[in-house]
Order: C-alpha cells, then structure tokens, then sequence
C-alpha cells in the first residue's frame, strides 16, 4: 500500500478505521453510543474538560511520569540505548487509570450516575474502581471466574475501593466473557448507566475516544525525549492485548516516519498452541462492536485465547491497530509466555523493577532486537504497569524452589 | 409474493396475529433439533425463527446463552444449521423461516455467497442482531438480490427521530424488542407495548411482530390483541430443556408448549 499522508486521521465519521472499527451493537445501545460520541465531541472541544483532566492527570495519576534511561539494561542487552515510560509509577500502578479519569468525567458530564466495566487482570477494574470512589459513583465490575482466582490482590482492591465485583461463568470466564455480560447490563440499564470500557476496542466512539485519553503516554514522552536527548526516539516498543497503553504510546509518533513502531502481541504458548496473537493468527470479524481481527474457526466462532498475562488474554485487538496493521505503519510482533517471563525476572533483577507481565511482552521482543541495533538507537519500552499484581502467577510459573531462590 | 407477505396476507384474512417461535439449530442436537424444528408449523406456529449458534451471544439472556454452548458442542455450525433449514422445506413448502443470530458466523462466510446460500436453503429472513441499520449496508443489498427479508429490530430507545431511518430499509416484518434488555428476562407492560406498536405504524405499513419476555399463552393473547405477531424464544427452549434434563422428551414438551400458545395467540381477538 502507498504511504498515506498521515495515519492520524481516523476514524472517519462513522467510525471506521478503513474496512475496521464501525458500530456492530444491539439497536438498544445504539441510541446510547450516538449520545456517547456527541458528549465526547462537546468535552473534546471544552477547554474547561481539557483543564480537568489535567488537573487531574497531574495531581492525582502523578504525571508526568518519568521517561527512564534503563542503563543496566542497555548494558545488557548491548545495542540500543534502552529508555523505560513509568506507566507503572501511576496511581493504581497502571496506565489504565488515564482512560478512567477521561472516561469518569465525561459519564459524569453525561448524568450517569452508575458505572459498568469489565476487566481482565483486574487492573481497568482497580482504576475504574477508584475513579468512581473518587467521585461517589456507584461501581459493577465484571470480571471472569477464571480471573479473579488469578488475579485475587485486585478483586481485593476494588472491594476495598467499594465496587461489586460480580463473576462471570460463561464460556471460559476470562475478559471476553466479561465484556460480553457487560454489554448485557448496560443494554438492560441503559437509562442511568455508562459503560467504561477499558482499551481501544468496542464500539465508535471507544477506540478514538480511550485513544485520545491515553495519547499523553506518547506526548509526553515527546517532551521528555527532546529534553533528553533533543530529538526523536528511533524505536517504540509496547505490548497489545486490546491495545490502550500500546496506542496512547504510538499514535502522536505515527506520522514520524523515522520513528521505527513496534506491538507485541501474547504468543501464549506458540501460535501452533494457545495464544492470543490476533493479528498474527486471526483473521477480520466482528465481535463487541466493531469489525477488527479476532481469533476464531472456519465457522465464524470466537476462539478461546490465552496468555500467560490475564490482560492480553483476549481474542481480539483495537480496530485501529488492526488498520495499522494493513497499512504496514506498524509492526505487529509476538512473544511467548516463556520469553515474556524470563524478560520479567531480567528487568525486575537488572533495574530493580518489577513489570506486570503484560509489559514484559513488550521487554521480551526488545531483548530480540536491541543487541543488534546501534548504541546511539533511541529505543522506548513502554512499562505499562507494574508487576506486583502478578506474583503469584510468576510463582506458579516458575516453580516455588526456583522463586523462592529468586527472593 | 414472498412466503412472509403470504403468511402475513392469511393471518390478516383470518384476522389474527402470527405466533412466531424461536428454537436454536443444534440444540440440544441436531436430531433433536430436527424433530423440533420440523414439528413446530404442527404444533401452531406461523413463523419459524431458527437460531443460529454463537460463543459470544451477548443480547440473550442465560436460556439462549446455555441453549447455545449446548449447540456449539453438539457440533453446531451455519452450514448446518443451513441444511437443517433445507430439510425442513422439503416437507413445508409454506411456514416462513427467518434465521437469527449474530453478524460474525455470516461474515466469515462472505455475506454475498451466504445470502445466495441461504436462499437457495429455503430461508425467508435474517435476523442480526448486532447490525443495527448504521452497518446494516454490508449485507442488506445481498439479503434483498436474494429474496430475503432483512429483519430490523426496535426498541423502546428507538425514538420517533430513528424510526424512519430504521423501518425505511425495512421488509417482511418489522421486529419490536419490548424491553430494554436480554432475551428471556423481563417483560414490558400491554400499554408500553400498545403505545410502542402505534408509533412504530405510524412509520411503516409492515407487519409489527412483538418479541422479549413473553413467555405464557396468557402473555402470548395479551399481545395478540395488540400486534401482528407474538415472538416467543426463551420460553420454548428452556421447556425443552427442562424435559431433557429430567428425562422426557424434550421434542413433546416443546411442542406442547408451542400448542398451548398457539391456542392463546388464535383465541386472542375472539
């Protein structure tokens, strides 16, 4: 395809990313999603909104975090000049809490008064909670069976933080499950209630709108590299599940065709096996609201994903990364549980931080390539959130004695 | 004339309303499926709606939801569900057909062939659940090259400013979702229902066929009396069901079912 001018149009007014995105809901909702998208034309515009979600960002997220030059692990891995985006150092201690002040003010503006969400690691769930603490809403977070006994310290958290945390049994109770019931409550109460969904995905106006909201990743590490370094980064490396914290990194970049943009999709146990590589092993469909590739059979049904890491343990990905995709601007990439584990032990033992493991995807397909890449190559990883939620996942990965022996 | 216009023009002379059942293909197997689905013109239905499994069933409610793994890990599949539909003609030339479901199984078939296919099956329309008319283009032109009727779905949050965008592309039979919600929980009033069935004539000359949360022949005659159709799902498939899981036959007690609406759907405007 001939490079277009700029990738940073989309969508158009209906939603659509080229063939991708669109509104593929109930005619329930769809009265609601039209109502959803002219509120969040009117916010965008506001400079009163923009002003709070400022505020709020700074003062209460505690951003800007810091763009960190990761010395020890440039060392080690022997080339590129490796520089870690502190998502992880953000209240809640994950980059999902920026879509959640940006989605909660706007709920807010639109009277809604109660507050659906699904989530997968748990951590949308940890920052949907807080937000609605935050402003004395009332808070449903659904959330897989199989989930919350992986991620048990979350569904704590947002007990504590006051939501209902209701389990989900159907299919095999993990993130797509969770959003399916979700799209259930909020066709069933759509009078009071605003569904915040948590990536990129969903129906127009959720990817543009959680892409905007999560674009400070991106613009900020702008500034801060400029101020480092006074130019342009050479490469930016982040995971995708449905592909928020990847997006929010990319999208002010994709018009700089310098800048070298990679996603890094969960190869679970090797695309011959379980995984949740959508992009790789998929094809395009239709599934929650929008047309974009989707792990599943000859006969159209959804396939059950997996990953090692709960947030990416999803069949499908943002329709604008799906675009993305076909238009070559990025490269999709993929990493197994094993490598994104043993990026996890060499970035917690390196530099002293713990990653979730859903960003040690993204630090597992940079160790492939940074030996072999110019020392003066600006690489940015993006350290989505932190790994603490995942210890006892880790643990049972990698065997008690060999853990313990880690300690 | 298409079967639908057909059924639609006897059930008029006859003055009353279509009772329209909806059982899922492969449920709980094919064979069982079969004798459901081929016993149900029978039994007093006047329209078949016949489900088409999906994982991600995300407007039913948990009838429709089970009903559906059930299907999935008997084997079901479009393609099968599309023959089982073929079988069914060649015993009733008559009883209109409409599939229902969700858009992915069609568009992993290509909507241009699967519409060509389904026709050639004997299928009189398509319900989809998620393609509401802002998406609707992709498979409507091929729906309508094809003789088959694009089914619309309105709900009570379809405002007067909607209708006409909806029922404008619409043919066969317009279908009112009375509730906001799933399928097989809730029920709306007769006067919701009585105000929602005038303003959606008031837009369109199609028949006005009423599904969501009816699931006795007492609700079946209330809404008799108020539209030209009474849809009626969840009801069926978890009579079905229950037999099965306490070992009757689950083909009678859906049947049994189906005539006892029957009855209170055609005693409704005596």
């Amino acid at each position: 395809m001939a490079s277009l001018n700029t990738y940073r149009a989309g969508p158009d007014e209906r939603g659509h990313f080229g063939i991708f995105g669109g509104r593929y809901v109930a005619e329930t909702l769809m009265p609601l999603i039209l109502s959803v998208e002219k509120a969040y034309g009117e916010a965008k515009a506001d400079p009163a909104f923009q002003a709070e979600f400022r505020s709020l960002l700074k003062h209460y997220v505690g951003r800007p975090n810091p763009l960190y030059f990761a010395s020890r692990l440039t060392e080690a891995w022997g080339g590129a000049k490796v520089y870690l985006k502190r998502e992880d150092l953000n209240h809640t201690g994950a980059h999902k809490i920026n879509n959640c002040i940006g989605q909660i003010l706007l709920a807010r503006r639109m009277g809604k008064k109660r507050i659906i969400a699904e989530t997968g690691a748990g951590q949308h769930g940890v920052a949907t909670a807080t937000v609605c603490a935050l402003f004395g809403m009332q808070c449903v977070i659904y959330m897989g069976s199989t989930d919350i006994e992986r991620q048990a310290p979350n569904v704590y958290r947002m007990k504590l933080l006051g939501a209902e945390v209701r389990p989900v049994t159907s299919g095999a109770a993990t993130l797509k499950d969770a959003m399916n019931d979700a799209l259930r409550d909020w066709v069933t109460n759509v009078a009071d209630t605003y569904y915040l969904i948590g990536t990129v995905a969903g129906p127009h106006p959720f990817p543009m709108m959680v892409r905007d909201f999560q674009s400070v990743i991106g613009d900020e590490v702008r500034t801060q590299l400029h101020e480092l370094e006074g130019r342009l980064p050479d490469s930016l490396v982040a995971c995708i599940g449905g592909g928020s914290n990847a997006m929010g990194l990319f999208h002010p970049f994709l018009d700089e065709q310098g800048v070298r943009i990679i996603g890094v999709e969960a190869g679970g146990h090797g695309l011959d096996k379980l995984h949740a590589a959508s992009l790789t092993g998929g094809r395009p469909g239709v599934l929650h609201g929008n047309r974009t590739y989707l792990l599943q059979d000859s006969d159209g049904q959804i396939q059950e994903a997996h990953s090692i890491s709960a947030g990416l343990d999803y069949p499908g990905i943002g329709p604008e990364h799906s675009w993305l995709h076909e238009t070559g601007r990025v490269e999709y990439v993929w990493v197994t549980d094993d490598e994104a584990l043993a990026a996890f032990q060499t970035c917690t033992r390196a530099e002293g931080i713990i990653p979730a493991l859903e960003s040690s995807h993204a630090l597992a397909h940079a160790s492939k390539i940074a030996g072999s890449l110019p020392k003066d190559h600006l690489m940015v990883i993006n350290l989505s959130g932190r790994g603490d939620k995942d210890l006892n996942t880790v643990i049972r990965a990698l065997g008690d004695a060999e853990s313990m022996g880690m300690l | 004339m298409s079967r639908l216009q057909a059924r639609f023009a006897q059930l008029k002379a006859e003055n009353r309303a279509a009772l329209v059942t909806y059982v899922m293909g492969f449920d709980p197997d094919r064979a069982t499926s079969q004798a459901i689905l081929d016993g149900l013109p029978g039994a007093g239905a006047d329209i078949v709606e016949f489900g088409m499994c999906f994982t991600d069933p995300m407007a039913d409610g948990p009838a429709i939801q089970y009903a559906a793994q059930r299907a999935l890990a008997a084997g079901g599949t479009l393609k099968g569900t599309l023959a089982m539909v073929a079988q069914f003609r060649q015993a009733d030339p008559a009883t209109p057909v409409v599939l229902m479901g969700y858009y992915n199984p069609i568009h992993a078939w290509g909507a241009r062939a699967f519409c060509a296919d389904a026709a050639a099956a004997g299928i009189d329309g398509l319900i989809i659940v998620d393609l509401p008319p802002e998406e609707a283009d992709e498979l409507v032109p091929h729906c309508r090259a094809n003789g088959i009727d694009f089914i619309f779905l309105t709900t009570p949050t379809s405002d007067d400013a909607r209708l006409p965008a909806i029922v404008g592309n619409a043919s066969g039979f317009v279908y009112y979702v009375s509730i906001a919600g799933i399928t097989g929980t809730a029920s709306a009033t007769a006067t919701a229902i009585d105000e929602a069935v005038a303003r959606i004539r008031r837009h369109t000359p199609l028949p006005v066929c009423v599904g969501f949360g009816i699931k006795t022949p007492d609700q079946a005659a209330e809404v008799a009396r108020l539209a030209d159709g009474v849809v009626v799902g969840s009801a069926i498939v978890a009579a079905a069901e229950n037999a099965r899981e306490h070992g009757r036959d689950p083909v009678a007690a859906a049947l049994d079912l189906v005539r006892t609406l029957a009855a209170g759907v055609r005693g409704a405007r005596v």
